[in-house]
């Protein structure tokens, strides 16, 4: 179980947060279809870093980004989001 | 010449004591600090159960964990525990234990005919046999389930409780063994926070009974000290308690054994703890597990681990036998020999498989001193019966030569026990000479010492986890003393050669390899003959590991066998993945608390109180539970549903929508963030006025529907359905922060704020006009605000039921009293309460779609029939995903409705011309004329809006139940909406 470092409360354990999606995920009303295709369905799946957004559903609620190592589950680079900034 | 027996002297057993037991009805007798295993020893029993798949006799191989054979179950009733290790059961009085895989009992068992097909009986023999159709597995199945299966399950509810705890520590030692009580002083010195955790009941680990010294003391005393000082330092140390898996950010799960298996509980009544420890640093300490020789019938009762033979001696004063022989590829049997002669047991033998200048001559000297030493003298083959070994025959220079023995003690070399270290993502090293992975290149710091790192030296133990215990102090922020090392004499017991390869003209069909699963050299020949060349095609197509042990003992040797096979040195042949858990656990163990009751949350509604003075039929509505029907005397659910739903048609009835998704947004951009996650146009709306409105996907699929209310100008309410709250409540949070940070809103999920009450019926009006003081109900999707009984409520005019309806939201805190008030009205008005399954033959009767059931995550707008209300200037969520081409295909499954030509249809049926042909859709809904006679369902049909006036038969073959139905538009109850008018 990992050990996520949120950027409001600290680091906390794994089951109190959810994976939502990596970044490059997050699609717009103003893609085009093929764009949007490819975000949400034919993304890489790396092995190493990948940048992914998550929500700290069951502590601060906030949506925070991360880097995580898909090989180690290294985590590093952890931000908060949006309006929670 | 008879099997184990006592010793009058040695062990750390209190012989003054005695504790009474139970093994396969017969009584015993043991002492505090045996395990069932040395009990059983000491009194003789040499046959603990029988194999898998031969039912082949087996007995003790070893004394610790990785026992593959000696398998039990202990306790009675709910307590009874199959498959523990009767190595790994620390006796208590009163167990009662009995043997596994033999009926109608050990001495004469029926299955046993199968060793004598062995040779039909190959790997892969159940990917070979079992083939055919699938209606020939239901035969297949009964074959198999009798066969296969470790043990009988528990045939009561376990009546004892299991804890799940966490901790957290700086320094975490695994195994409190020389090494780890090495590591464990020098951190706890330096100022660390340390756990030490054993699987076994005291500390000492391979220590225990040893006639060793370390720092000028007996081992005894040494560790006695160790732990005295360990306690003084507020090491938390836990026994009984095994590291089972190593996870991500070290995260330790440690699983306790608060009583034996089968035991009674103490007054917490606690069987098992789980442990999540997250620490600083991890500290491995497992020691190395020995590896049997490979001989023919290797299996036989009496063959034990050299290792094992010197345990059950030094520890627990038993002697395995009366006549003892090692076979050996290194010197760890020595050592045994050694202790065997001194405490005057007939050693006849050890034969050695190296040459003689390979062999520390100091040692030879020690031990020819004591007993007869031949040297490149190889097994051939275990003589004797299924009661158990009587000799052994070897091949040395001058020929065959046979040795009497009732105890084969077998050396094959040490393996480091790397299972945490690669659980936790670590690397392996590969040692030819002595044919052990030693661990490298550790991911999450953790660190191996001693056995489980390589080195078998007590001295090197020692002092690499002295510093090892220094090094995770000061990584976690303590500061290492300058105290030196516990030191030790050095033996050189260390050496070992790698003894994978049997003796020319062994038969590879006889040399076991995992006695558990009866897995042979031969079996893996075969298997590599066959084109199972991967070591994992090997594991699972000649199932060798997949045992309750895990290949503890016997991996390395598959692995070694198929390099050789191969021609491949091991390493390029990889190893098979180290899974968790270490040990077989009980399911109790992972359940935790979460049994009963608390397998999942129950959510109450605020007027759950008032529903359960009914004690209705419940239905779980997610966490939630909500009424099916309030039942009169003589009613059943059906009866009392459809007099609640057509109560509703014709007067009133109120039910309770307390669990709809509510979500509060306003701001000035309030519908603008409204519009983007909403399908339907919101801007427009005027002040006072809803509708009804749907949510898309990112993927453009219906994600879940409800209405939305504009309260002010800046001021929304929106509802969704039940089931899609939560997933609703992320979108809207996902959409504010993630996507448009920068609009000016606020979106509050109020869910559990208001308790919401739907009043629906003709006379829904007179009740609200009745309650809610001088107010004049409002129009259909039209709302206002009221008084009822001293509480301020919201009333909103919209209906799921076709009828002109309510809905009151009320503080959930003061819902009660509103509810009571309305219940009143309603009664006086010739109505009364309706439940869930009434609330569903009304929204059926009407066409109204569902969460859950026509929004299945596979249907569209334009399947459901509410493209026409998709908003024209787009910019909503999923709205461009709708362009996609398979969107517009005409063989789509489109919501339609069904009209029964005959009795009920079928929930869930599928829909086809005829029984057999090809599915063209489902039944989604089933459903009935409230007022009328007849039956209805709502369906999803291939192409269904172009159907109308087709004729179908819902045909359910699992329930052999079906109906024609005639295929229409799916409104059956008032299409035009007159009931809406006042
Ligand atoms: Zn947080």
């Amino acid at each position: 179980m990992m050990l996520i470092p949120c950027p409001h409360c600290g680091p906390r354990a794994h089951a109190e947060f959810t994976f939502d999606r990596p970044v490059e995920a997050i699609t717009r009303p103003d893609e085009t279809p093929d764009a949007l295709v490819r975000n949400l369905f034919s993304r890489d799946n790396p092995r190493g870093p990948s940048r992914e957004l998550w929500r700290h559903t069951y502590g601060c609620r906030s949506w925070i980004t991360l880097t995580r190592d898909t090989a180690t589950h290294a985590i590093t680079d952890v931000r908060p989001v949006g309006a929670d900034a | 010449m008879s099997g184990g027996h006592r010793l009058s002297t040695g062990g750390v057993i209190d012989r003054s004591q005695t504790l009474r037991f139970r093994f396969d009805g017969r009584d015993y007798a043991g002492h505090p600090g045996d395990t069932l295993a040395s009990a059983l020893l000491a009194s003789g029993v040499r046959v603990f159960g029988r194999s898998f798949k031969y039912h082949r006799t087996r007995g003790l191989l070893a004394a610790g964990v990785e026992e593959p054979s000696a398998l039990v179950g202990a306790g009675e009733g709910g307590r009874f525990e199959p498959n523990t290790r009767a190595t790994d059961l620390h006796l208590y009085d009163g167990l009662v234990s009995e043997s596994q895989n033999r009926w109608p009992s050990l001495d004469l068992d029926v299955g046993a005919v199968n060793q004598w097909i062995a040779p039909f009986i190959p790997a892969g023999f159940y990917y070979k046999t079992f083939l055919g159709p699938p209606a020939l597995w239901k035969l297949y199945e009964h074959v198999i389930r009798a066969a296969a299966g470790l043990g009988r399950p528990p045939q009561l509810p376990d009546p004892d409780r299991y804890e799940r705890r966490a901790a957290f520590c700086d320094v975490l030692v695994v195994g409190a063994g020389p090494a780890g009580l090495s590591a464990a002083l020098a951190a706890a010195r330096s100022g660390a926070r340390v756990a030490l955790v054993d699987l076994d009941r005291r500390l000492g680990g391979s220590l225990l009974g040893d006639p060793v010294t370390i720092d000028g003391q007996p081992a005894k005393d040494w560790i006695d000290a160790a732990e005295a000082e360990l306690r003084t330092r507020d090491v938390r140390i836990l026994t009984r308690t095994t590291a089972i898996g190593y996870y991500d950010h070290n995260m330790v799960y440690l699983a306790q054994r608060v009583v034996e298996p089968g035991a009674r509980t103490g007054t917490d009544g606690i069987s098992q703890r789980m442990w999540r420890m997250r620490a600083g640093r991890v500290i491995l300490a497992q020691g190395a597990i020995e590896r049997p020789l490979p001989f023919e019938d290797n299996d036989r009762p009496g063959v034990m681990l050299s290792g094992a033979v010197r345990t059950y001696l030094d520890r627990f004063g038993v002697a395995a036998g009366e006549r003892f022989v090692l076979a050996t590829s290194g010197d760890d049997a020595y050592r045994t020999a050694v202790r065997l002669c001194d405490a005057g047991l007939r050693v006849d033998a050890v034969l050695d498989s190296r040459p003689s200048e390979a062999i520390d001559p100091a040692l030879l000297r020690r031990a020819r001193d004591r007993c007869p030493v031949e040297t490149g003298v190889r097994p051939l083959r275990a003589i004797g019966t299924p009661r158990g070994v009587t000799g052994l025959e070897v091949r040395a220079a001058s020929g065959t030569v046979k040795y009497v023995a009732d105890v084969v003690a077998v050396s094959g070399g040490l393996t480091p026990s790397v299972h945490l270290h690669m659980q936790a993502g670590g690397g392996l090293d590969w040692d030819e000479g002595r044919g052990v992975f030693t661990p490298t290149a550790p991911r999450q710091g953790q660190v191996s010492v001693g056995a489980c790192a390589g080195r078998f030296q007590l001295a090197d133990a020692l002092s690499d986890a002295w510093r090892a215990g220094l090094d995770a102090a000061a990584a976690t922020g303590g500061k290492p003393v300058a105290d030196t090392p516990p030191r030790s004499e050095t033996w050189a017991f260390a050496d070992q050669a790698s003894a994978f390869v049997p003796a020319p003209g062994v038969n590879p069909k006889k040399v076991f390899v995992d006695p558990q699963n009866d897995v042979t050299l031969g079996d893996l020949d075969l298997a590599w003959r066959e084109g199972y060349r991967s070591v994992e095609h090997q594991k699972r197509y000649t199932t060798l590991g997949m045992a309750t042990d895990q290949g503890k003992t016997s991996n390395l040797i598959g692995l070694a066998r198929l390099a050789e096979n191969e021609g491949r040195p091991a390493p390029q042949v990889g190893l098979t993945t180290f899974r968790p858990p270490f040990i077989p656990t009980t399911l109790g163990l992972w359940a935790g608390e979460d049994a009963g009751f608390h397998v999942t949350p129950l959510r109450r509604t605020p007027l759950y109180d008032l529903h359960a003075a009914f004690d209705p039929p419940w239905q779980a509505v997610g966490y939630w539970r909500r009424p099916r029907a309030y039942l009169r005397a003589g009613e059943t659910l059906a009866t009392a549903a459809l007099r609640e739903a057509r109560m509703v048609r014709t007067t009133v009835g109120i039910t309770d929508v307390s669990t709809l998704g509510k979500f509060e947004v306003s701001g000035p951009d309030a519908a603008a963030l409204l519009e983007r996650v909403c399908a339907t146009s919101v801007s427009k709306l005027a002040v006072g006025r809803g509708r009804y409105t749907f949510m898309l996907r990112e993927d453009g699929l219906v994600n879940d529907d409800g209405t939305v209310w504009r309260l002010g100008e800046d001021r929304f309410l929106l509802t969704s359905s039940t089931g899609g709250a939560d997933r609703m409540a992320g979108l809207i949070s996902y959409a504010r922060n993630v996507l448009y940070p920068d609009l000016r809103v606020g979106a509050a999920n109020v869910q559990e704020h208001y308790a919401a009450i739907a009043v629906a019926g003709p006379r829904a009006r007179a009740v609200i006009a009745a309650v809610v003081e001088g107010m004049v109900p409002p129009r259909h999707m039209s709302l206002d605000r009221g008084v009822v009984a001293g509480v301020p409520v919201l009333v909103i005019a919209a209906s799921y039921s076709g009828e002109r309806a309510f809905e009151v939201y009320a503080p959930s805190h003061q819902a009660v009293a509103v509810w009571t008030a309305l219940a009143e009205a309603a009664e006086a008005q010739e109505g009364g309460l309706y439940g869930l399954e009434a609330l569903e033959i009304l929204r059926v009767e009407k066409g109204h779609v569902e969460t859950g059931g026509e929004i299945d995550g596979r249907t569209s707008a334009h399947d459901l029939r509410l493209e026409k209300m998709l908003n024209p200037r787009g910019g909503y969520m999923g709205q461009l995903a709708q362009q996609r081409p398979a969107f517009a295909d005409p063989d789509r499954l489109q919501f339609v409705g069904l009209e029964s030509l005959g009795g009920p249809i079928p929930e869930g049926s599928m829909l086809v011309e005829r029984p057999g042909f090809a599915v063209q859709g489902h039944v989604t809904a089933a459903g009935i004329r409230v007022l009328e006679e007849g039956f209805v369902g709502l369906a999803l049909l291939k192409g269904g809006r172009a159907r109308l006036g087709d004729e179908l038969l819902a045909w359910s073959p699992t329930r052999t139940a079906s109906a024609r139905v005639r295929v229409s538009e799916p409104v059956f109850h008032d299409p035009a909406g007159d009931r809406y008018r006042d």
